[in-house]
């Protein structure tokens, strides 16, 4: 919020489109940064779990599966058609865990934002700097992430290098759209549906085994969740199957953060200036 | 004297004789450790609804996804496990997981909450009740619930076909066998740690590689030699290959009394770590 | 109150590691009595009610509670106590009469027991309209009142008050003073610990003053203003600046001063003649109040330390 010399700020919140002011948002980061200086081991465990489970999958399970054919109709081995699905599920898991609990932690009990609020930091800088936050980190797990695989001769295409930056547009969307969805909780036991959501979700986006091994009715589903689009972009990336389709998932997740990120901003002005 | 607020001892009182002013008659072990499970079943009855998700739905969908889905792969290229249906091979070890689960979770808040927030346990340890009483009390009722939750999925998950043998029926206490052997260890760190920070890190850095290497998806004999002694050391795999074994009606010979007696000995380890962890924490 | 001792304590020591908790202290506490341990945060106090509670085990010394010995017949000693301590330790996820069940059935009372012992204790905290609500949402005094309802659930013989009423306001700390001299009237032995010296004067026959794990001084509150001050104290509070300048002024005209940080005390026999003479010797202070002295002047006296600082 820029200083307000007559009006109240709440006004100002409501009239605008977006809740004013977000040019502070790198002060909410750096806060973050510094809060997380001593949580380094949880920072790591970002970057191990997908790890664990590339190795876990890749070697115990590809020895049983073989290779695999792809939707875009490559044939590669289990451990380059699940790489790509991780990279992108790490994406959502860790945007989701911050945009939600975290988020939730902050707001309600430790009520960081109301003091944040009674600074120059206005409730866009807020939504803007989490959000900004939970991406860096998942930038920086996605091209970890991507070494590994590259070190692990998963990589097939030089288009992998935008795999990272697509990782972070995964990030975005579920970030946003997330901390939206906090700013509807009353209680940490809704966070059950946050689970309820996420866990099929990672399960059924075509992660573990292609889109074509469901009943076509089933496909329809599969094809309307926002992991699809993130694990089917990665792949085409990774994988090297690139084709102007998958511009269609980078529009399905952009437009997904947007609704995310201007819901969140004007909840959070809600919840927080009345 | 003696008759509290501002009341006269109830007639009842006769019942036990516990309630008049001098020495009391004691009270044996056993009825000490029913008071204790009294409180959880209560506990429990209160807050069941809360976790229906992630008890019952969670591996359900594990079932679903790795089983069904991933099963249909495995069954086309390599016909199945050792010419198992897949599915058949991976619930047994998602029925022994969800059990490791279930005493994890249930030994981590949980205990740390009566130790730390609500304090409970110092209330409880200020009547006649001591630490054994305390934990078996609650370590009770925390296996009541995992045979409970087992026989669930198990009922579940024999719908879909996943078990070839009635003998799937001894992984009930196998289930049991293996959830204490995460629970009482657990115990044993929720009343040593400070934060629960801990337990974050617990999940994602002990949990989830036990789940991943402990030929829950896979036999153990598809990872590289030199990873294989990781799983030995932890009860899931034994509990797994227990659970495997029963739900073929397989048995599993004298290797079997050996995975047994792993699970055994974790618990065992578990308990005296977790009596000296909450006489330290509680009675100091 | 009979003659009968409830509790002894001879050299009574808790250490832990290098730190000294309680340090060698003798207490006796006779049958229906109200006892209070007062001292500062630190002072020894909630070690010394952990081990008379057979929660924690004595380090050195001597200690009976009942006639019996808390290392070999802790149970049995148990049976017979109630316990309120500090933090409220109820259980959130239960309703306020399943809180009272569940810790009578520790107890090993009957079902039947329970429920009608129940039924009374609710009434006795006046929480008889809220038995079947959670405890969460419960006010502070409530969930205190329910504590306290809950240690009295196997209708014990002594009572273990760990800082009964901090963290109360005023009105719930009169409700719960009001139904603690119930208890004492029918005959309950009350120990407590406090460190605000209102709550001794109101609840205590008979205290002991604690500080740095010893007793510091022993007797009825009376007893010990008597002993360890004057009978009226005048409090005088200066401009910030000029504090300094007029304590030689006072010293001059009273026995005893002392100086706070905000304030000066001055210990008299008569206050209003006392404010008179500082007025004739030209002391000009912004506001003057006399007043009668408290526990917290004994402490002040004992220590050189406030209590609550």
């Amino acid at each position: 919020m820029t200083a307000a010399g007559t009006g109240t700020p709440l006004r100002r919140g409501l009239l605008l489109p977006f809740p004013a002011g977000a040019g502070r948002a790198r002060f909410v980061v750096a806060r973050n940064a510094t809060a997380f200086r001593r949580a380094w081991v949880l920072l790591l465990s970002g970057f191990v779990e997908p790890v664990f489970y590339l190795f876990s999958l890749g070697v115990g399970l590809g020895a049983l599966v073989g290779r695999v054919t792809t939707d875009g109709g490559s044939v590669v081995s289990y451990a380059a058609f699940v790489a790509p699905a991780l990279l992108a599920a790490s994406a959502m898991n860790g945007a989701i865990f911050d945009a939600t609990f975290n988020v939730f932690f902050k707001l309600r009990y430790q009520h960081l934002y109301d003091a944040m609020l009674a600074t120059p930091i206005g409730p866009r800088d807020i939504a803007v700097g989490e959000i900004t936050w939970s991406l860096l980190r998942g930038g920086l797990y996605s091209a970890m992430f991507l070494v590994v695989a590259l070190l692990a001769g998963l990589v097939e295409s030089w288009w992998a290098l935008l795999a990272v930056p697509a990782a972070v547009l995964v990030g975005l969307a579920f970030g946003a759209v997330g901390m939206f969805t906090t700013t509807f909780m009353r209680s940490w036991q809704d966070f059950d549906y946050v689970t309820l959501a996420i866990q099929p979700m990672f399960l059924f986006s075509a992660t573990f085994f292609p889109l074509s091994t469901y009943p076509d009715a089933l496909q329809w589903l599969v094809r309307a969740t926002p992991l699809y689009h993130g694990v089917a972009l990665e792949r085409g990336l990774m994988l090297g199957e690139v084709g102007w389709g998958l511009l269609w998932h980078v529009a399905y997740l952009a437009g997904l953060g947007a609704i995310g990120v201007l819901g969140a901003s004007r909840r959070i002005a809600r919840l927080l200036l009345t | 004297m003696g008759a509290a607020p501002g009341v006269t001892v109830p007639a009842a009182d006769r019942a036990t004789g516990r309630l008049l002013a001098g020495p009391r008659p004691p009270m044996a072990r056993g009825e000490r450790v029913l008071a204790a499970m009294e409180h959880h079943l209560r506990v429990y009855r209160r807050t069941w609804r809360g976790s229906i998700i992630s008890r019952f739905l969670s591996p359900l969908f594990f079932l679903a996804a790795m089983g069904l889905g991933l099963g249909s792969l495995v069954d086309s290229s390599a016909g199945g496990v050792g010419g198992q249906p897949y599915l058949q091979f991976v619930v047994p070890g998602i029925v022994a997981y969800q059990a490791a689960l279930l005493g994890f979770g249930d030994a981590t808040y949980p205990v740390l909450g009566y130790i730390k927030w609500n304090r409970m346990y110092s209330a409880t340890l200020s009547t006649p009740l001591g630490v054994t009483e305390v934990l078996l009390g609650h370590l009770t009722v925390l296996g009541a619930n995992l045979v409970v939750a087992t026989t669930i999925f198990l009922a579940i998950a024999a719908v879909f076909g996943s078990f070839a043998s009635w003998w799937v029926l001894l992984a009930v206490p196998v289930g049991l066998l293996t959830g204490l052997a995460f629970a009482v260890p657990t115990f044993a760190i929720s009343a040593s740690i400070r934060t629960d920070n801990v337990f974050g890190i617990l999940y994602r850095f002990v949990l989830t590689p036990v789940l991943l290497f402990s030929g829950t998806f896979f036999p153990l004999e598809q990872l590289p030699l030199w990873i294989r002694p990781l799983a030995w050391v932890t009860p899931l795999w034994h509990g797994v290959v227990l659970t495997r074994h029963a739900a073929v009606g397989q048995w599993p010979g004298w290797m079997g009394l050996v995975h047994l007696g792993v699970l055994v000995a974790v618990i065992a380890l578990g308990w005296v770590l977790a009596h000296r962890a909450f006489t330290r924490r509680l009675l100091s | 109150m009979t003659d009968e001792v409830l509790l002894r304590a001879r050299g009574l020591t808790k250490t832990f590691g290098d730190f000294i908790a309680v340090d060698g202290i003798d207490v006796e506490v006779r049958r229906g009595e109200a006892f209070g341990f007062l001292g500062p945060n630190g002072a020894g106090k909630s070690s010394t009610m952990r081990m008379v509670g057979c929660v924690s085990p004595v380090s050195g010394g001597e200690l009976s509670i009942l006639g019996l010995d808390p290392a070999t017949d802790g149970p049995a000693i148990r049976a017979r106590l109630g316990v309120c301590p500090q933090q409220d330790m109820l259980d959130e996820d239960l309703s306020v009469e399943e809180n009272l069940w569940v810790y009578g059935r520790f107890f090993g009372l009957s079902r039947r027991e329970v429920r009608a012992r129940a039924d009374e204790l609710l009434e006795f905290a006046q929480l008889t309209e809220r038995r079947r609500d959670r405890v969460e949402p419960l006010s502070g005094g409530m969930k205190r009142r329910l504590t306290i309802a809950r240690a009295l659930i196997n209708n014990p013989e002594v009572l273990l008050l760990d800082e009964p009423t901090t963290g109360l306001d005023p009105q719930a700390r009169h409700v719960l003073w009001d139904r603690l001299y119930r208890l004492k009237r029918q005959g309950v032995t009350l120990i407590i610990t406090t460190h605000y010296m209102d709550e001794a004067e109101q609840l205590c026959d008979r205290l002991v003053v604690m500080d740095h794990g010893r007793i510091v001084a022993e007797g009825s509150p009376r007893e010990l203003i008597d002993a360890y001050s004057t009978r009226e104290v005048v409090e005088l509070r200066f401009e910030v600046d000029d504090r300094d300048h007029p304590v030689d002024a006072v010293r001059s005209v009273a026995d005893r001063v002392e100086q706070l940080p905000d304030r000066l005390l001055v210990y008299t026999a008569d206050g209003d003649e006392t404010l008179a003479r500082l007025h004739e010797s030209g002391v000009r202070p912004l506001s003057a109040l006399v007043r009668r002295s408290t526990l917290e002047d004994v402490f002040l006296h004992l220590t050189g330390r406030s209590l609550i600082d």
